[in-house]
């Protein structure tokens, strides 16, 4: 039993040392080498343009339900009018990036993890570096970009079609008064919290990216493997981003907001 | 010029290289043979740079790349060409994409001149017009010329072949040999390839290496290891299983 725990310890502090490693060669790769626009369109049409239903579907889902729950228990106390404001901004600084986050490491994380791993059991990989080309340069950089790019977009996308769910349901359904719905979402929704959620939007966006591709490219076995790395970038991705959102909540509040 | 010094390489309890040494001049057809499981594919690697030794020296022209860095490696190998096992197409690119792929990054040829080149390269292993097909729709002897064409498109001075013919039938499996010694002499490459079938061995190559539970065995040229009366070579080369007390 302790022998797995040390052991269990050291492979993640072994995971952790290897993806920050990682990060270094994808900053020093931008030194080196100019990323190919052409890759990271193609990624940025696969992360951003592909991902759209379910973030958006998320967002609803997350606006609609957020908004009924606020409703019900602040009815009792005659606040009524303030359910737009938690929805807003519970959407932009905390639900809409980490759903958000949450969907696009099942979503793009796994499908990065699953492909390089494909690649390395293939020895495509191998091909690559044979061929004169870092794997990092080909096919690192364009998806730490892409994501780092759509994760944002994605993100304030999510927000804006949960809070306009909210509304509809809080409104048209609730029968809350639309125009102090509107005011105190307006009054209360500081900038800050925007931002915020921007901030943890990019976080969660090289998280997403360097982990799946650090989990395809130290892919080991045949199909037993890719299905393993597979899992581990989505398990590793969504726990990591659950912590680190933690973190920046603190963090970002006392530099932000002063808390 | 090539030089191995005294590489090992284990993995994990694993001992595959236990010391292997050998030197290739600029412009020889080797062929490295020996049992399956090894280490050939191994040894390959390390010339490559796509492994590094526990210990010892890979030297490419006096230069020793397990003293080297990953980006420094890329400059060596672009001096190399290699055909895997499995050809090791990009299955997410096309024939031309995948032919193309080294002298796009370069960044030194028109497109007019890329196309030109693919066209050549895709001639050269006999399958001309082919370069909008995916590497899912070829068979696997097709795979592997497109593998040949993508390492030698770009007029690499040294080519690996990694089981070349392993997976093919006879005919297949002959016209890849032909492909490879043609290679050879038309581009005055420096040719080397693991193999265990012996037909291949003798087709491509003037050399012959044998790696031998971890170290090179024999040493000599083609025909000269193919006659050889040494038990170990003579059951190799004609395919004779022996048992471990036999074999003493």
């Amino acid at each position: 039993m302790r022998s797995a725990i040390i052991n269990r310890t050291q492979t993640l502090l072994t995971d952790l040392g290897e993806i920050l490693v990682l990060c270094g060669e994808t900053v020093a790769s931008l030194w080196y080498q100019r990323p190919s626009w052409r890759d990271f369109l193609a990624q940025l049409y696969f992360v951003g343009v592909k991902s759209q239903t379910v973030v958006i579907t998320t967002g609803a889902a997350t606006g609609m339900v957020l908004c009924a729950q606020t409703y019900f228990q602040f009815h009792k106390v005659k606040m009524d009018t303030a359910t737009g404001a938690v929805v807003s901004v519970g959407m932009c600084s905390e639900l809409g990036p980490v759903l958000a986050g949450l969907m696009l490491t099942g979503r793009v994380g796994a499908s990065m993890a699953a492909e390089l791993g494909t690649m390395k059991v293939t020895e495509q990989i191998d091909a690559l570096r044979t061929l004169a080309t870092h794997p990092v340069d080909h096919l690192v950089v364009p998806r730490v970009l892409a994501t780092l790019v759509a994760a944002p977009l994605l993100t304030i996308q999510s927000v804006f079609v949960g809070i306009l769910a909210s509304y509809f349901i809080g409104v048209e359904l609730l029968a809350i008064d639309g125009a102090y719905y509107l005011s105190n979402m307006e009054r209360l929704t500081d900038p800050t919290d925007v931002v915020i959620g921007l901030i943890k939007a990019v976080v969660f966006g090289a998280i997403i990216s360097t982990v799946s591709c650090y989990k395809g490219l130290s892919c080991r076995g045949g199909a037993e493997g890719v299905g393993r790395a597979t899992t581990e970038a989505v398990v590793m991705g969504s726990i990591s981003i659950l912590i680190v959102n933690f973190f920046l909540t603190l963090l970002l509040n006392r530099i932000l907001v002063g808390f | 010029m090539i030089e191995v010094t005294d590489v090992h390489k284990s993995f994990g309890q694993n001992s595959v290289l236990r010391g292997a040494s050998f030197r290739i001049e600029t412009g020889e057809a080797i062929v490295i043979i020996g049992r399956s499981g090894g280490g050939k594919s191994i040894l390959l690697k390390h010339l490559i740079g796509l492994l590094r030794p526990d210990s010892g020296h890979v030297m490419v022209d006096d230069r020793d790349l397990a003293c080297m860095d990953e980006r420094e490696l890329l400059q060596i190998r672009s001096r190399f060409g290699m055909l895997f096992q499995m050809a090791a197409l990009f299955d997410s690119l096309n024939v031309f994409d995948n032919v193309s792929f080294v002298l796009r990054r370069q960044r030194k040829h028109s497109p007019a001149e890329i196309q030109a080149l693919v066209a050549d390269a895709l001639e050269r292993v006999e399958l001309p017009g082919i370069e909008n097909r995916m590497p899912s729709d070829l068979s696997g002897g097709m795979r592997k010329r497109v593998g040949l064409a993508r390492a030698i498109v770009y007029r690499p001075q040294i080519v690996l072949y990694d089981e070349p013919t392993t997976g093919l039938d006879p005919i297949g499996a002959d016209r890849i040999d032909r492909l490879i010694r043609r290679v050879w002499e038309d581009l005055k490459v420096t040719s080397i390839a693991v193999t265990h079938d012996m037909k291949s061995a003798r087709t491509i190559s003037n050399r012959i290496l044998m790696l031998h539970e971890g170290r090179i065995y024999a040493d000599g040229p083609t025909d000269q290891i193919l006659q050889s009366s040494d038990p170990i070579l003579y059951n190799f080369v004609n395919g004779i299983a022996t048992t471990k007390a036999e074999a003493h």
